[in-house]
């Protein structure tokens, strides 16, 4: 048993199945010798060669692009993206081709690949680093976003991510890589992805997030049971496709929901989860789904992240404006 | 590097031959495959059109012109290589072994077109077309480093047009082509016209093919409507990537003598005599003037040859006009390995209302 970070649980999944599968290739800018800018790749080009993790050229096109080619040929590329804010050169090949290329041979291509990316803010990064624009991904019919909120769901999860038949979006919380450690076995035991996962049980509201922000949702959560209000908390995990049967199953015993999320408010993935609320889950509701949110601005430099992120008092703010329905 | 891109030709306009190069040789029946598989693209070709025009076919990308390049990659490439096509490649996949009829079925709107039903074994690896310009370029990469990964004795054959070779993609895939020295051969259709832009338009490069030097790779130019030139190309330069001497662009110089699509009209921005003129060269007459010269093929052996391709073609059209469409709820089937089970709300809906409708899906 290991007891460590979220990035050290990316690793450590990331090294068993190279371990485990010949056929793993990871690929990316500086994830070779430097390990990967946040290290998530440390030591992996020492222990199975330059050919099987690539150093790339400066070139997001390119590494989308090959990792497609990649696994038309049977390989499972896992691309590393530096930033997701690097990654929109890469949508091309994303939704024009990753997800598409098994429906567009019914099944005769297919694209078993990974696309892994640090987002979001909180880390006082330069411009362009600290976005979150999963809901962008979410919208693509073909692929699989996912989003880890722990050490051990990162391994478990990424671990799917690799051994799942069609692309995978993995989205890495960068403010939580090592901001608590775990104790996660290396058992190469994959975590069933499609799901949310319930963090803790509560009868009076629910708590829907995913990625860092269940730091402060957890938190959250805390504090309302200090004063006597029991919050169930979602963890969504799997953004695209959504698990609804486990949202409406806790909404019908709460009546009461609150999405938490780091993105921009409109059109993001607590649009499309209180979109559905509204219309399989309305007779459970006794009050409006309220949302946290970032604000449909620019994320800001990070001298003002913090008033972007939502914070601990926001959640039970919204969490109280739910519970003043009767 | 070479300071300037040398180009290639073989069997000239006037279809004579003017390299008698010693490693040069081609017998009689080489030339006659070669003459009758760019007939045959081009009685498709044709075929598709009027397809187009009585309603029968969707929108068409035709490769009226650039038969010499599809035959000549279609023939110098392996079976266990790889064709990463854009979307005017019909000689080069069908000799491949894809079916006429797949071909039909994707312009046609189905899905089922990409898939090579009833293909060739050598084409199943092979690269759907891709529509989006320039895409495939590092497709193609990924292929050739899996290639070179797996030390097999492969090469990925990735087709582009002038248009593409002025987006990023292609830059960044023949920068890491050269990089890895993968076994990838780059071939420019350079047919000079992109949409409605011409080619002095597209780049104030010389060539394309010179290209190939920023990312360290050689690049040379043959003429696209000699086929005798282009299966020489572009089999030395194959070979040399399977034998691990590193990648290559070919910038092939033809001429695009149809509109862009059959949604396209060409005289909008071009003039009519211009192409008339490139008439001159066109691929099939020039070696059908050679096969006549040389007297290795009579009058009537050609018409025989033409009524060949035409009951193949016919042959296919009837395939696929007899190919009733996929049910509403395929566009489910292979969205992913397994349907999420969130998804099947959403195909149960689709089944219900043509369950609801009298007849069906159509």
């Amino acid at each position: 048993m290991n007891n460590i970070t979220l990035i050290e649980a990316v690793n450590q999944a990331l090294a068993y199945e190279m371990q485990h599968d010949q056929d793993v290739v990871l690929l990316g800018e500086d994830i070779g010798i430097n390990g990967g800018v946040f290290r998530a790749t440390v030591d992996l080009q020492q222990q199975f060669g330059d050919q099987r993790v690539i150093d790339t050229p400066l070139a997001e096109t390119l590494i989308a692009g090959m990792a497609i080619g990649m696994a038309t040929q049977g390989l499972k590329p896992i691309a590393e993206f530096q930033f997701m804010g690097f990654i929109y050169s890469a949508l091309d090949n994303i939704l024009n081709h990753a997800s598409r290329l098994r429906n567009r041979t019914r099944g005769r291509l297919t694209c078993p690949m990974v696309i892994r990316a640090p987002y979001g803010g909180g880390i006082r990064a330069p411009e362009h680093h600290s976005e979150s624009t999963e809901a962008l991904f979410a919208h693509i019919p073909g692929i699989r976003v996912v989003i880890p909120s722990s050490p051990s769901r990162a391994y478990g999860l990424l671990l799917a991510a690799i051994r799942d038949p069609d692309p995978v979006l993995f989205l890495e919380p960068k403010r939580i890589y090592r901001l608590q450690k775990e104790d996660v076995e290396n058992n190469g035991q994959a975590l069933p992805l499609d799901v949310c996962y319930l963090l803790r049980e509560g009868n009076d509201i629910t708590l829907v997030s995913w990625g860092a922000m269940l730091y402060e949702t957890l938190q959250a959560a805390e504090q309302l049971a200090e004063q006597g209000i029991y919050a169930e908390v979602i963890d969504l995990a799997t953004i695209k496709p959504i698990d609804m049967s486990t949202i409406l199953s806790s909404v019908e015993k709460t009546g009461r929901c609150v999405i938490i999320h780091e993105a921009a408010r409109t059109g993001g993935v607590g649009a499309e989860i209180a979109a559905q609320l509204a219309e399989t889950g309305l007779t459970y509701l006794l009050a409006p789904v309220q949302r946290v949110t970032g604000y449909d601005t620019v994320m800001p430099l990070f001298r003002l992240e913090n008033h972007y992120i939502p914070d601990v008092s926001r959640i039970i703010n919204a969490a109280r404006t739910a519970l003043e329905y009767a | 590097m070479s300071e300037s891109i040398t180009y290639y030709q073989i069997l000239n306009h006037q279809s004579r031959i003017i390299d008698e190069s010693d490693d040069y040789q081609v017998d009689n029946q080489t030339l006659l495959d070669f003459y009758q598989q760019m007939l045959l693209t081009r009685s498709f070709d044709q075929k598709a059109i009027s397809l187009q025009r009585t309603g029968r076919l969707g929108t068409y990308a035709s490769s009226l012109g650039q038969e010499a390049i599809g035959t000549a990659l279609g023939n110098a490439m392996q079976g266990q290589d790889v064709l990463i096509p854009t979307y005017r490649e019909y000689g080069a996949q069908l000799a491949r072994g894809v079916k006429m009829n797949s071909l039909l079925l994707y312009w046609g709107g189905d899905e089922r077109g990409m898939a090579f039903e009833g293909g060739a074994v050598e084409c199943m690896q092979d690269m759907p077309i891709c529509v989006p310009i320039g895409t495939q370029t590092c497709h193609a990469v990924g292929i050739a480093y899996a290639m070179k990964l797996r030390q097999e004795k492969r090469v990925a054959v990735c087709v582009l047009g002038d248009g593409a070779t002025s987006k990023g993609d292609f830059y960044e895939a023949v920068n890491a082509a050269g990089v890895w020295q993968l076994p990838i051969v780059f071939v420019i259709a350079n047919n000079q016209w992109a949409i409605s832009l011409p080619r002095d338009m597209q780049s104030s490069a010389p060539s394309l093919a010179q290209k190939a030097w920023a990312g360290g790779i050689p690049g040379e130019q043959v003429d696209g409507n000699d086929v005798l030139a282009c299966y020489e190309r572009f089999h030395k330069a194959i070979q040399q990537a399977r034998d691990r001497q590193g990648p290559r662009v070919i910038e092939a110089l033809t001429f695009r003598l149809s509109d862009h699509t059959t949604a396209d009209d060409a005289s909008r921005y071009r003039e009519d005599s211009l192409v008339e003129k490139q008439w001159q060269y066109d691929p099939i007459k020039r070696l059908k003037n050679y096969l006549l010269t040389e007297q290795v093929i009579s009058v009537q052996q050609l018409e025989v040859l033409q009524s060949q391709c035409n009951d193949e073609v016919n042959h296919a059209v009837n395939e696929y006009l007899s190919t009733p469409a996929m049910a509403a709820t395929s566009m489910f089937d292979h969205l992913y390995a397994e349907l999420p089970t969130t998804m099947q709300i959403q195909r149960d809906e689709i089944e219900r209302r043509i369950n609801a409708k009298p007849g069906g899906s159509r």
